[in-house]
């Protein structure tokens, strides 16, 4: 996805949508701060989770315990960010693998069908992934003067 | 009548704000009277947190974007407060100030002048350890007014004009909290009074259990507080009785300062970890070392919180972009978890068992005087013994002593951020009834405390209500009785330094607002010169009344010297230096400071004696 925020513009323009959509109460941003954008995001994810050196890497050459052993590292880092700026909940409250009622008038931006999907609801099926809703969205407000596109600075040590 | 009253916990590691809104004139919801505090967590990124890291950093003017530190009280800011700091200035450590609070109560340096950051770079602006903590009280003030008092309507509500309610540790001596008041003035807050950490903990408790205190707390109970944070570990003991059908809470006993805290428990895993990996070819560079005592405190975290976990798997990132490969792996087992942090740190010792205390050789490094035993429990088993014999001296039976080799507590509570871990609460409960058996004491009780970071905050506020006639007060006046330095008139002898005597000057448990008249004594104040006295205390000595004069200062365990106390008369030019004849008397103020002046015999003249809080040993 990180990926897709940087290339397809549409995409990212949508994502940024949905986050401000979802905003309930955001810390009120002062004149001259925006409140934090899709760029933002990235970049915090980089910097507490490495995640775009995580993806940026051709990991085709190493073992599944190297691969771990980074994938720790990103697991731990990236969960802190979304912990702390996002709330999410279960699109559907019920264990994956029970059998589930969809009613009639239904959204279908929040469900999707898959299999043998004919006629008119209600529909009975399989529950095979919970789906994920942002409940809340606290981000931080961001100074005017920072350049986004600098996801993470390049690093020099000084002797 | 200011409208709040401002808790503040200027800890060591992390400072919390919490406020009790006086003139609603009810019980507020403690759980939601917390202030966020608004900080930059990266640059150009401001977000609130509940706690402000203790952290300042001072960037060279290179570092950071223009305009990438600004704060919204401050769009010039040229430096960092909170989790910024805190997080960029384990990159960049010599910018960095951090445990200011630890250097204000070492009386080897001058705790005034400009010293950290300590072995900082040679273009860094150093500042005092007191100038530091000014910045960061100004930074929660800031934040306050921001909140409270950000139109011209509500401007009358800004923290310059709240009452105050300031923790400083138990162990703090008169010194530190001078110097801490001092701080607080500095930083724009006038009405500032000293509350003890521990009691501020107590209070905490107090608030959230309500009018129920009475059936967890009754007539006899002795409380011990073990408060344990990043960088310090503090004991008090807290005695309760009951005065004509009232129960009383008086705050009994105070243990010595310990620089000794979660921060070296992490550190402890880390050299440990470290260890092995370069003992299996991996070496690691200095910021690798701190990403791996980072991870050192996250493994902890979670083996602690969940008992089933065998290990906890640690990676440390490479410093490039090749995370894949570069990444060096290790893990935390529960065995050396145990071994390193609840054996090493809590040992199971016999009561009688002291700290061990090294021999301080003439060339050790003027760094801050970290405990040289780690073993909590150590310290804890010699708090309670010492304790012990000296309230067996007290007059007021406030503690039951009798047949006892410790003071027996019946309740503890705990709190400090490293008591979040339950292994180390059962541990020190474990220990403590250990010896309380074999004594023939009683098992001791855990009162319930809530929310470890933010007790001692809450507590505070809350004592600000306490004050205004709710709920119960603890009572206990000066934690320490304090004497002058007296030289024994001797003829001088070369090579031989005349004994010292020690004036008692002001009682154990001196409440606020009173004064002592010392009876008079040959002491004269000269004009044009400073006049210095030796200032020693101890928080074993119970019964000393003013007046007493104590041999051999100098050689008394029980007695501890600060800093000298000192004023200077001026003299006018044609005036010849004369000898100005004085009589002493202590008063400890209102806002809990300790003040020792000078009055002239015959005369109206009255100096207050200023505590010396540059080089001991300087001569004037």
């Amino acid at each position: 996805m990180a990926f897709r925020l940087i290339f397809d513009g549409k995409f990212g323009g949508q994502v940024a949508h949905a986050l401000k959509a979802a905003e309930q109460k955001p810390l009120v941003p002062k004149p001259e701060a925006k409140p934090a954008s899709a760029l933002w995001l990235l970049s915090a994810l980089q910097r507490e989770g490495r995640l775009l050196d995580f993806l940026q890497q051709n990991v085709s050459g190493f073992s599944d315990e190297e691969v771990g052993a980074a994938a720790r590292v990103v697991h731990d880092g990236c969960r802190k960010v979304v912990q702390q700026y996002f709330k999410f909940e279960p699109g559907a409250r019920e264990q994956e693998g029970a059998t589930i009622s969809i009613p009639a008038g239904f959204d279908p931006q929040r469900w999707r069908l898959t299999g043998n999907v004919s006629g008119q609801p209600p529909f009975r099926g399989t529950l095979r992934h919970h789906g994920w809703v942002v409940g809340e969205v606290r981000t931080p407000s961001v100074s005017e003067s920072l350049d986004e596109r600098v996801i993470a600075p390049a690093e020099v040590e000084i002797p | 009548m200011s409208q709040f009253a401002i808790g503040i916990d200027l800890g060591t590691t992390n400072c919390a704000l919490s406020y009790y809104d006086i003139e609603a004139g009810s019980a507020r919801k403690w759980q939601d009277s917390t202030l966020g505090i608004p900080q930059l967590t990266a640059p150009g990124t401001l977000e609130e947190r509940s706690l402000l890291p203790s952290f300042l950093y001072l960037p060279s003017s290179a570092e950071f974007a223009e305009g990438a530190l600004s704060m919204p009280w401050d769009k010039k800011a040229a430096s960092i407060v909170g989790e910024l700091a805190r997080s960029h200035g384990s990159k960049v450590p010599a910018r960095l100030i951090s445990s200011a609070k630890s250097w204000l109560s070492h009386n080897q340096v001058d705790r005034t002048s400009a010293l950290l950051p300590w072995q900082a770079l040679e273009d860094v602006q150093r500042l005092s350890p007191v100038e530091s903590s000014a910045r960061y009280l100004r930074h929660l003030a800031q934040a306050w007014d921001e909140k409270f008092a950000g139109t011209k309507a509500s401007a009358g509500r800004a923290a310059a004009n709240q009452e105050i309610l300031l923790t400083v540790p138990a162990s703090f001596d008169a010194a530190a909290r001078e110097l801490t008041l001092q701080a607080a003035k500095q930083a724009g807050l006038e009405h500032v009074t000293l509350l003890e950490e521990p009691q501020a903990a107590l209070y905490a408790w107090l608030e959230a259990a309500g009018d129920g205190f009475r059936k967890q707390v009754k007539t006899g109970d002795v409380i011990l507080v073990v408060d344990v944070g990043g960088g310090t570990s503090d004991l008090s003991l807290i005695a309760v009785t009951e005065q004509g059908g009232e129960l009383q809470l008086t705050r009994v006993a105070v243990g010595d300062h310990i620089l000794l805290g979660g921060d070296n428990m992490d550190l402890t895993l880390a050299h440990s970890l470290n260890q092995q990996l370069l003992a299996n070819g991996k070496k690691l560079d200095p910021w690798q070392f701190i990403s791996l005592t980072y991870g050192c405190r996250q493994a902890k975290e979670l083996l602690f919180s969940d008992a089933k976990l065998k290990m906890a798997p640690i990676s440390v990132p490479s410093r490039g972009s090749g995370l894949v490969g570069g990444t060096i792996k290790t893990e935390l087992t529960r065995e050396e978890l145990t071994r390193l942090l609840t054996d090493g740190f809590m040992p199971r010792v016999a009561v009688s068992e002291a700290p061990q205390v090294a021999r301080r050789t003439g060339l050790a490094q003027m760094a801050l005087p970290y405990a040289q035993d780690p073993a909590i429990t150590k310290h804890l088993a010699a708090f309670l013994s010492r304790q012990c014999r000296a309230l067996a001296t007290a007059h007021e039976a406030l503690v039951k002593t009798e047949g006892k080799a410790f003071v027996h507590p019946t309740a503890i509570l705990f709190n400090g951020g490293v008591f979040k871990a339950h292994a180390l609460k059962e541990r020190i409960v474990q220990v403590l009834n250990e010896w309380l058996k074999a004594d023939r004491g009683q098992p001791v009780k855990e009162l319930a405390g809530a929310d470890l970071d933010l007790a001692v905050a809450r507590g505070a506020a809350y004592y600000g209500w306490v004050r205004h006639g709710h709920g119960v007060r603890i009572r206990g006046g000066t934690a320490r009785s304090y004497y002058v330095g007296v030289e024994a008139s001797m003829p001088a002898v070369p090579g031989f330094e005349p004994p010292i005597k020690a004036l008692c000057v002001a009682p154990f448990g001196m409440e606020e607002g009173t004064q002592a008249d010392v009876p008079p004594q040959e002491f004269g104040l000269v004009t044009g010169e400073p006049t210095r006295f030796r200032f020693f205390a101890s928080s074993l000595r119970r019964e000393d009344k003013v007046g007493l004069m104590l041999e051999d200062a100098a050689h008394n365990e029980e007695l501890e010297e600060l800093a000298p106390i000192e004023t200077t008369l001026s003299a006018d030019a044609a005036e010849k230096r004369h000898l100005v004849p004085i009589n002493l008397q202590a008063a400890v103020t209102e806002v809990g400071t300790l003040e020792i002046r000078c009055i002239e015999k015959s005369g109206s003249g009255k100096w207050k004696l200023e505590m010396n809080v540059r080089m001991k040993g300087e001569e004037g």
